[in-house]
């Protein structure tokens, strides 16, 4: 039995060299005949684990919006080196590229995360507050290492951060220490087993990466907002721009929004009910317009079920009246510069022209923003989804405070709009306020 | 703070067509008037028919910071460079009439050397003849070379002195720097009340390229 077992595994073995031998000078032929021709494997390379870890780390720091103020303008990717100003001195922005000596190159994800979650850098300093680590804290371990991945893999930058120019006390960083313990409560966001997967989705976005509430919370004279008065709005230091209220129908609340339109408005940058100018301009472009439908829709779905709070009764009847004077300039004005592009009734041509009647950004208690848009203009950000937008001209140099007064005044108050009269000492501050 | 007359029709937002670039545009209008013609405000530029790649430039430049006028940093801060290039070739291919020309203050002997310095240099201190560059007719050169034509003298003196000064910049080689650091303060008001007082173009359209012939290298022309 051996015997022929032997034989028969020896044939097979010659039968199989033999095989295996012209299979290889077929491939070789193959070569020869054909050289660079060699087909190459099916589909592309499937990412392995490392490169899925850092296209998820990638999304990420655009959901934190980390580039707009890591990166100066025209400058390279997360060198940092830009001047943020604060009402307590300018902030430098550090390099978070992974160069090792003037960047985050020398870190480990352990370090990473400490500081999203702690506020406290790899050398145990305690960093000011212009880091959104009151709502970074809230992101899982998970998605900070994924960051931090990300982070590793851009091209390093050899640029020494620049110190702070903080006034006295400010430059004392142990008085962190008191601004923590007044404003910092740390921790990963917790999911509300009440609520949907997608509302907890849209919820761990606005509160952690989004740090929406950076702004649109106010934040009182010791840089710091308070929990209780969360997304109450309030002006952006600094900026001169008024963050509107988010739980207020009366602002930016977006109670009888529907879905769609606050998606296009967080990701498109316009919508049927407004368009986002100013710094919101600059979220859209930098970070929202980058973020899938799935998620975009989790923060619209979030943002619409905020509880809606007024911080204060609307206007009396008293406080709308206008004199009869004011609003015939108004009007006239409107007339003659306005009525183009947002039509006689004051209905635009939405998305690319917003419009003005039932507008809230319009009617809010605050005219700053309506304000600045008239002396400044502004153009709705370029985004994937809207590319070519429309943009409204300055008129700094064409009204008069009175007259410019008066046109805020009037779509403020026609079409049935609920807002207040605006005086011409309140054009006149802003106009000194921004840079000519 | 001037004020504009409220009637200036120019410098009112129109356009005839909604999904067009006239219409999205009209952000611009109340400096540059409707169509790049410019506005009676004596600072704001006439931008129409100036060669695309110098509109592109300026655009991106404003938009990164590169270039400091804090209205125009503000206006294209988050608009994609596709975008930009559209609005730059939209205004390169407008030919709106020109504003007539406003009366100089300046006397003959300063008019003499700008016209000098204009068309001929100032070949002693290394000054070459704007019209080498900017065209024969100061229309411009394509694709980066703005023309000369149909604007005011305020503005051109304030952009030399940027220049001179160090606040203004163009792409390495920085040619415009290198002449204008070589200007004096009366040459850069000599040139530009000699420009000032030119008769428009009958044909604004900028020259083509021609490197050859170009006294300094440009970055801009690369």
């Amino acid at each position: 039995m051996r015997q022929p077992a032997v034989t028969a595994m020896r044939r097979l073995a010659a039968w199989t060299g033999a095989l295996v031998a012209v299979a290889a000078v077929g491939v070789m032929a193959v070569y020869f005949l054909l050289p660079g021709e060699l087909r190459p494997r099916e589909g592309a390379p499937a990412p392995n684990a490392t490169t899925q870890v850092i296209n998820k780390g990638e999304y990420l720091a655009r959901a934190g919006d980390c580039v707009a103020c890591h990166t100066p303008p025209g400058g390279k990717e997360f060198a940092g080196g830009r001047a943020m100003p604060t009402p307590f001195g300018n902030l430098y922005v550090p390099n978070i590229t992974p160069d090792e000596e003037t960047g985050i190159g020398a870190w480990t994800p352990d370090e990473f995360y400490r500081m999203m979650h702690t506020g406290v850098s790899r050398d145990g300093s305690l960093l000011y507050p212009a880091m959104p680590f009151a709502s970074y804290t809230k992101v899982t371990r998970e998605d900070s290492d994924a960051i931090y991945a990300y982070l590793m893999s851009v091209p390093p930058v050899k640029q020494p951060n620049r110190p702070h120019e903080l006034r006295f006390p400010y430059n004392q960083r142990e008085l962190l220490v008191g601004w923590r313990a007044l404003y910092f409560s740390q921790g990963e966001y917790k999911p509300d087993p009440k609520q949907s997967a997608q509302w907890n989705r849209g919820a761990y976005l606005v509160l952690g990466l989004g740090h929406c509430a950076m702004c649109h919370t106010a934040v009182n004279p010791l840089g710091g907002s308070s929990e209780s008065k969360a997304f109450e709005g309030g002006m952006i230091p600094n900026q001169n721009w008024y963050a509107p209220s988010l739980t207020s129908n009366r602002e930016a609340g977006l109670g009888n929004w529907s879905i769609q339109d606050i998606k296009d408005l967080l990701q498109t940058g316009v919508s049927h009910r407004g368009t986002v100018y100013g710094p919101m301009a600059e979220v859209t472009y930098n970070s929202l317009q980058y973020l899938s439908d799935e998620d975009v829709e989790a923060m619209a779905v979030y943002l619409k079920a905020l509880p809606q709070r007024d911080a204060e009764p609307p206007p009396t009847s008293q406080a709308r009246l206008v004199a009869p004077n004011v609003m015939e300039l108004g009007r006239k004005t409107y007339a003659q510069q306005c009525a183009m592009c947002h039509g006689e009734e004051g209905k635009g041509y939405p998305p690319g022209l917003p419009p003005l009647a039932g507008n809230q950004s319009i009617t809010m208690a605050s005219p700053v923003n309506s304000i600045r848009m008239v002396l400044n203009g502004g153009y709705a950000p370029g985004t994937k989804k809207n590319p070519r937008p429309y943009g409204m001209p300055p008129f700094n140099h064409v009204l008069n405070d009175e007259e410019a007064a008066a046109v805020v005044t009037y779509i403020r108050v026609a079409w049935d709009n609920s807002g207040t009269p605006v005086t011409p000492a309140q054009v006149n501050e802003l106009r000194r306020l921004i840079p000519e | 703070m001037p004020t504009l007359a409220l009637g200036q029709k120019e410098a009112v937002p129109a356009f005839t067509e909604m999904d067009s670039m006239e219409a999205r545009v009209q952000g611009c209008a109340t400096c540059h008037g409707q169509s790049g013609q410019g506005t009676s405000n004596g600072y704001f530029p006439r931008i129409a028919g100036k060669p695309a790649g110098y509109l592109y430039n300026q655009l991106v430049a404003f938009r990164d910071g590169t270039r400091r006028y804090p209205p125009m940093n503000y206006l294209v801060a988050y608009l994609p460079d596709a975008y930009l290039k559209e609005i730059a070739d939209h205004f390169a291919r407008q030919r709106p009439p020109f504003a007539p020309r406003e009366d100089t203050a300046a006397d003959a002997a300063a008019l003499a050397r700008g016209k000098a310095l204009v068309t001929a240099g100032d070949p002693g201190k290394g000054i070459p003849a704007c019209i080498a560059c900017h065209g024969e007719g100061l229309t411009g050169m394509n694709p980066g070379i703005p023309g000369l034509v149909g604007l005011r003298p305020s503005y051109i003196a304030a952009q030399l002195t940027r220049w001179r000064v160090g606040e203004r910049h163009a792409a390495d080689p920085d040619c415009m720097k290198r002449i204008a650091t070589r200007l004096t303060e009366p040459d850069v008001h000599a040139v530009a009340a000699w420009l000032g007082s030119q008769d428009p173009p009958r044909d604004p359209s900028p020259e083509t390229s021609n490197l050859i012939r170009m006294p300094l290298a440009c970055g801009s022309q690369r």
